[in-house]
């Protein structure tokens, strides 16, 4: 079910030059949100800005009542909302979008679960991660951004599982793409043999590493095709979150598609979560 | 409480306010949001008689106080629409109208027989005005004799309440809505998105996939509030008037430039609750006003 309720403004946060965190909670009971899923944001005060904002889901506080939105400010509507005060209100349409698919608990799928997010991409991920801890799986961040001021709430990544990350520029962990990152070499160089890899953890253990059972990934579309080609390769199953341009957010516009195997998708709707084998990306 | 009915053609409406097609989808995508009975109407999304995958992405570009879109007619045709849409929005308490689109006359008049033939779908819309197809679409719209023509040959297979929605991309737009009224339509609707575009400076390319798309929302409200009013004092049937409404005091000046029902378009995607807002405003304003019904209002600007 679909809702429209003014929000408050909880916390809004400037956390580099480009991003900015900003929490806000209802009053009423929140509905059960899945991680990937997205909301759309009416900005106040921005009269360039006509259309809704979509924004993902970046975390959700269920006792607080409260959800956690990774804004990156690119334009007039970002701006205004990085600008908003706290006790201000947001008018939201929510929970919209499918989600991330989630193991399912019975089946007891023990292994990693690698989480790749590319800059803003990398907001949807912290949810999931959560959830996946949750369900007694372990996450896998690896995060990636052009400079370090693009990978933002490390620690709180860090507290659902192992964190890492590369930067363009090498400000901040190891550099270069996250497609080139030692942890992907680890993961994948001898997936074709079955063989695990053993790595000296910093705690001084040996870590095994076996090819992941599942790969999530959210970010530029060219990060997305890359790591979704080394899941097709790898035979791991893998699922990309689109942010195609939209306007309404709820599947009436048709604006926002994208090409997969069964014809143009609405990402708002049939997405913006989609496994790889359904859409139709030369990979 | 002010009478809020109004009727276009045979078919009573028990308000002026309908969706506009290619904005509502098919009514169920807002349900979550509102009570659907309370609208006088909702005109589902384009349909043709053989599917269509539509244009390719990027089919959107917002713009100051509007957007352009590019989506081209995007549906799975009108038999899939009848075997698994039908079902689910027949019995929504409110009058469901299908917006008929098509490449060929011939198309027009299969995709309107077959739709004459639902029985809980009392009226079309003609769609001679889609600026986002290269064959038919606006091309019959934009000319007095092919929109007589496609009008003439519809108005004889299709028995119900005939609407035909008029393209805004024409020098006289009374001129054919005068030759669509003379062909038999129902009622005209006016205006469907202007042509436009938009370029991305920094690719030096055009910001949709098809260069040019049809604008819409309040940049548009007063091209489309001066089309209603000329229309209006060109024909003799029922006017029905969209284009930017964003608000009830936008509805009532439609209404007062000739409307006798408006439809909300693109600002549903902005408040997906905003026709009940428009239909609570238009009724306030009628009370505030001492006016007993909503026809009263009707073409009634002093000049």
């Amino acid at each position: 079910m679909k809702h429209i309720a003014d929000w408050t403004v909880s916390e809004n946060s400037q956390l580099s030059a480009d991003f900015c965190l900003l929490k806000v909670c209802l009053n009423d009971e929140l509905p059960e949100i899945r991680p990937g899923q997205f909301v759309q944001i009416l900005v106040p005060n921005a009269p360039h800005t006509f259309l809704r904002r979509p924004i993902s889901v970046h975390f959700v506080d269920y006792d607080r009542r409260e959800l956690w939105l990774l804004v990156q400010i690119v334009g007039d509507g970002s701006r205004q909302l990085s600008k908003m005060q706290v006790g201000e209100s947001l008018n939201i349409v929510y929970p919209l979008g499918n989600g991330f698919t989630l193991p399912n608990p019975s089946q007891g799928e023990k292994g990693a679960f690698l989480l790749i997010g590319g800059g803003a991409g990398t907001a949807p991920l912290l949810y999931l991660g959560k959830q996946l801890r949750d369900l007694g799986h372990q996450p896998t961040f690896l995060l990636g951004g052009r400079t370090k001021n693009q990978l933002l709430q490390l620690s709180e990544f860090e507290k659902y599982g192992e964190v890492h990350t590369t930067t363009e520029d090498g400000s901040l962990g190891e550099k270069g793409f996250v497609t080139n990152h030692s942890i992907i070499q680890m993961y994948f160089n001898d997936v074709q043999k079955h063989k695990s890899n053993m790595q000296m953890h910093s705690n001084g253990e040996m870590q095994m590493y076996l090819p992941p059972l599942y790969i999530y990934v959210c970010g530029p579309k060219p990060m997305m095709m890359a790591v979704a080609k080394l899941a097709k390769q790898n035979d791991i199953p893998c699922e990309v979150s689109l942010e195609n341009r939209m306007a309404c957010g709820i599947g009436a516009c048709l604006c926002c598609v994208e090409k997969t195997t069964y014809g143009n998708a609405c990402v708002c709707t049939a997405g913006p979560v989609f496994n790889i084998n359904q859409l139709t990306w030369q990979i | 409480m002010a009478n809020l009915s109004v009727n276009i053609g045979k078919l009573n409406f028990k308000n002026p306010v309908l969706t506009a097609s290619g904005t509502f989808g098919y009514g169920t995508e807002y349900a979550d949001f509102m009570d659907l009975s309370r609208i006088g109407g909702i005109f589902v999304k384009g349909t043709t008689l053989a599917p269509r995958e539509g244009n390719d992405y990027p089919r959107m570009a917002e713009t100051p106080s509007g957007m352009l879109n590019a989506v081209g007619l995007q549906n799975k045709g009108v038999d899939y629409f009848i075997n698994y849409i039908y079902p689910d929005i027949k019995d929504i308490d409110t009058n469901v109208m299908v917006n008929v689109s098509g490449s060929t006359v011939a198309d027009y008049v299969a995709c309107a027989e077959k739709i004459n033939a639902l029985e809980n779908i009392p009226a079309i819309e003609l769609n001679i005005s889609c600026p986002n197809v290269k064959q038919g679409g606006m091309a019959f719209g934009t000319n007095c004799q092919s929109a007589a023509e496609v009008v003439r040959a519809v108005r004889k297979a299709y028995q119900k309440t005939l609407i035909v929605k008029l393209s805004p991309n024409v020098t006289d737009i009374a001129s054919i809505a005068q030759a669509v009224e003379t062909e038999g339509a129902d009622a005209v609707s006016l205006i469907n998105t202007l042509m436009g575009m938009a370029i991305d400076i920094e690719r030096r390319a055009p910001l949709l996939s098809t260069v040019t798309g049809g604008l819409s929302g309040p940049c548009v409200k007063p091209v489309a509030l001066r089309m209603v009013y000329q229309t209006h004092k060109a024909v003799k049937i029922p006017v029905i008037g969209l284009g930017g409404i964003s608000n009830w005091q936008d509805a009532v000046e439609f209404i007062l430039a000739g409307a006798t029902a408006i439809q909300i378009g693109t600002y549903n995607f902005i408040d997906p609750t905003i026709s009940i807002k428009v239909v609570d405003g238009i009724n306030a304003y009628l009370d505030k006003h001492g006016f007993q019904s909503v026809h009263d209002l009707i073409g009634a600007i002093k000049e």
